[in-house]
């Protein structure tokens, strides 16, 4: 057996994150020659985020994935809550009895990553890891310039089609001028820290219960004024403890985001649930936070973006999507690829791509809340102010002192003094609008 | 130029753990890697190979079946072939039953293979074992040369020969040997290059060759496995950790300190060197009052009443005769 450097494939997908492993599992499904390049040492080996997926994507993609993917927790209760000072206000929502689709879990990326590209690896997918593409070999110039194949220091190939599904941070698109430099309005960063705790200790101190889970995000001066917030997730023996800081303003704040995550761990209301616990992992990403009008053009002449690198990712401070979008991103990939290759017309790809990321809810949905980042952006107060009048309203009404009873409405304005009327109503109005 | 890189798949020491219990290594659960000094010795074979056009690099390693792994590795950073000795005769092995189990399938090789080795290259020691036993009695087994421990390396393969720095505790020894010769690697050879688009498809694709017991009928069973083992490992333990380090200002202070030590450890030994501070040299006769000096044991209990920092070292003391004695 002997190396033949001219071999050529159908298809080569950039990044075996859950984007580009959906892609490869699709295509190497319809019998498409793909070829995964991963740059860690395992795929998920450096990716990370909070801990949730929203599996209605993955279900279409794997059916059985419940039986076989390494999932730490079924979502079934949902925390919110609003931090100023040492106060804190907690709103919790349980459920049982939701429908397959509306299914969510906690997962480790190290581990659900390394899983989805060995399924896409068992399909018939040449899964190549540790592995980085330094460069995506192009053609011509300007508008007729053409994605021919990668690079990958001084090994080239060549390939009808490259998946770009490089996350985040989208250095091959930049390098290759197919993309403007990043906005870093658009961008923030992650910090995590994994702790271990001992299972009976997690379930009891969280009240759950068997495989259930909890998704706990958090709102308030954690971030030191900052756009962002801070988030738990409940491994099977472990939580996923960090935060998300906007990426623009962190040299303007008082302290480094490592401080601000241990501040956060050691809050009077979290402390408690960390106690004893081991720990055994800190990590940092960026995250794309721009939604919608943060998203490049889908695709060109010989190549397509999937996943965080087409900036799929929504947060809405409730609910924070990103895996099902790039899963869903990367079906609609492969579908696209599939009816190209058909018609043996590869130059139609982008057009077909864009097409059916168009006609999917992936779109939609991130259309809908288009407006939401800007929004989060420019209300510093949701960040500072807000989560103050909350707690101080809670204090206001939870507080018997003996110094003689005020009625409920005269607290309530004492406090909406504080912003002012006419502030809150207008912020209120726009929030729900960009929702 | 044919090569042969020796290599081992061993757990990640930087995330061993023992049980406290049993004092055995936590194995469950422990990633694999190719052991480090290992992957000096294949960067030195490539850079053997990239110099002589033709050449061919043969990674050998035994060990189960996971093992295949590691040799993927290798392949994926540029070596030809991967051969994995796998059996489970070969199980439990000691170093001397593991180097002629591997000097025979590399006979093996050489034979099936049709292929000469000139340069066997291991890594200097193995980071599970730290022996670093296994490359020379290969080389002792195979009846070639050997430098172990090499730094720097240069191969003339028109006069047969490599040239090889060695590294010493103190220094360094340059020897010019003939081939074939045995290599072991330090870290100090080489940086091992990354692994390559093409080398790694080619590891995905590559069909490892297994060579098990029944494929070496020649081989001495009494000399493999654990019954060829006569090193019997009496005990695993963990190290004490060590106490902390005091800096004292002088060799008095130093002398009187390490009698303290020494009484700490065996009081009924040193307890006559040793005085209590406010008391005359000549304390030690007071003993005679009620305690029977001869009696270690009650010897040990009435000392050990006094803490050791009231006592001054009678050494210190000595060389001043009728002065306070050692009290400085």
């Amino acid at each position: 057996m002997a190396i033949d450097r001219n071999e050529t494939f159908d298809v080569i997908v950039v990044g075996a994150g859950p984007a580009g492993s959906a892609a490869a599992l699709r295509l190497a499904e319809q019998r498409v020659k793909v070829l995964l390049i991963e740059r860690g040492t395992a795929p998920g080996a450096k990716n990370m985020m909070g801990g949730r997926i929203y599996t209605h994507s993955l279900e279409r993609l794997v059916p059985d994935f419940r039986d076989r993917a390494p999932l730490e927790r079924k979502v079934t209760k949902e925390r919110i809550s609003i931090g100023a000072g040492n106060e804190m206000t907690t709103i919790e929502y349980s459920y049982e009895d939701g429908q397959p689709n509306e299914e969510s879990y906690v997962v480790l990326r190290a581990k659900f990553d390394k899983w989805l590209a060995e399924e896409a690896e068992k399909k018939g997918a040449l899964l190549v890891s540790n592995v980085q593409v330094t460069d995506l070999i192009t053609e011509g110039e300007g508008k007729k310039q053409r994605v021919v194949g990668v690079r990958c220091h001084d090994d080239e190939v060549y390939a009808k089609l490259v998946i770009i599904a490089e996350g985040s941070n989208t250095l091959l698109l930049e390098k290759a001028g197919l993309t403007a430099p990043t906005d870093p309005s658009t961008m923030a960063v992650g910090v995590k820290e994994v702790y271990k705790l001992k299972k009976e200790d997690l379930e009891n101190r969280l009240m759950l219960s068997g495989d259930d889970g909890m998704a706990w995000l958090t709102l308030g001066d954690m971030t030191s004024g900052l756009l962002g917030g801070g988030f738990i997730y409940t491994n099977k023996d472990s939580l996923s403890v960090g935060m998300v800081v906007g990426l623009e303003d962190i040299g303007k704040a008082d302290r480094s985001v490592d401080d601000m995550l241990s501040a956060f761990t050691s809050h009077p209301r979290i402390a408690p649930l960390l106690k004893n616990g081991q720990l055994k992992e800190h990590s940092a990403h960026l995250v794309p936070e721009g939604g919608y009008k943060s998203m490049p053009k889908l695709g060109g002449n010989g190549y397509i973006i999937v996943g965080d690198a087409a900036r799929m990712c929504m947060n809405l401070g409730y609910t924070i999507r990103g895996m099902d979008l790039a899963i869903e991103s990367g079906m609609c990939a492969a579908d696209a690829v599939n009816v190209a290759l058909r018609d043996e017309n590869m130059d139609r790809v982008a057009k077909l791509y864009e097409r059916q990321i168009k006609s999917s809810w992936l779109l939609k949905d991130l259309k809908r809340y288009k407006n939401m980042p800007k929004f989060l952006a420019t209300h510093p107060r949701i960040f500072n102010e807000y989560p103050a009048f909350v707690n101080n309203l809670m204090r206001d009404v939870f507080t018997v002192n003996g110094d003689g009873a005020v009625p409920m409405m005269k607290k309530i304005m004492r406090r909406v003094g504080d912003i002012g009327l006419f502030t809150l109503i207008r912020d209120a109005w726009k929030g729900v609008r960009s929702l | 130029m044919e090569l042969l890189v020796c290599i081992k798949q061993v757990p990640d020491t930087s995330e061993i753990k023992l049980d406290p219990e049993t004092n055995n290594l936590i194995r469950t659960g422990l990633p694999s890697i190719v052991n480090p000094d290992d992957m000096h010795a294949l960067e030195a074979a490539l850079a053997v190979k990239d110099q002589y056009e033709g050449s061919r690099v043969t990674v050998v390693s035994m060990g189960p079946p996971q093992a295949e792994e590691a040799l993927r590795q290798c392949l994926a950073l540029g070596a030809d072939d991967a051969v994995l000795v796998t059996d489970r005769a070969f199980g439990g092995a000691d170093t001397l039953a593991t180097s002629y189990t591997i000097a025979s399938a590399i006979r093996h090789i050489q034979r099936t293979m049709n292929r000469q080795f000139q340069i066997i290259f291991c890594g200097k020691q193995a980071i599970d074992g730290d022996t670093a036993q296994v490359g020379p009695q290969i080389a002792e087994e195979l009846g070639m040369a050997q430098a172990t421990y090499a730094c720097e390396l240069s191969v003339d393969q028109a006069a047969q020969k490599a040239v090889v720095k060695r590294q010493h505790e103190n220094g360094y020894e340059i020897v010019e040997v003939p081939l074939p010769l045995l290599v072991t690697a330090t870290a100090e050879l080489n940086e091992p290059r990354q692994p390559g688009l093409w080398s790694s498809i080619y590891a995905k694709r590559y069909t490892i060759t297994h060579v098990t017991l029944r494929d070496m009928p020649h081989i001495d069973e009494s000399r493999i496995g654990l019954n060829g083992s006569p090193t019997r490992v009496r005990k695993v333990y963990q190290p004490p950790l060590r106490g902390k380090v005091e800096m004292l200002p002088s060799i008095e202070e130093g002398a009187k300190k390490v009698l303290e030590l020494a009484y700490h450890i065996k009081p009924e030994k040193f307890a006559h060197l040793l005085v209590p501070n406010d008391a005359p040299v000549e304390v030690a006769e007071d003993n005679d009052e009620g305690v029977d000096v001869k009696d270690p044991v009650q010897r040990a209990a009435s000392v050990e009443s006094v803490s050791p920092s009231e006592f001054k070292a009678v050494a210190a003391a000595k060389g001043d005769e009728g002065s306070k004695g050692g009290d400085r």
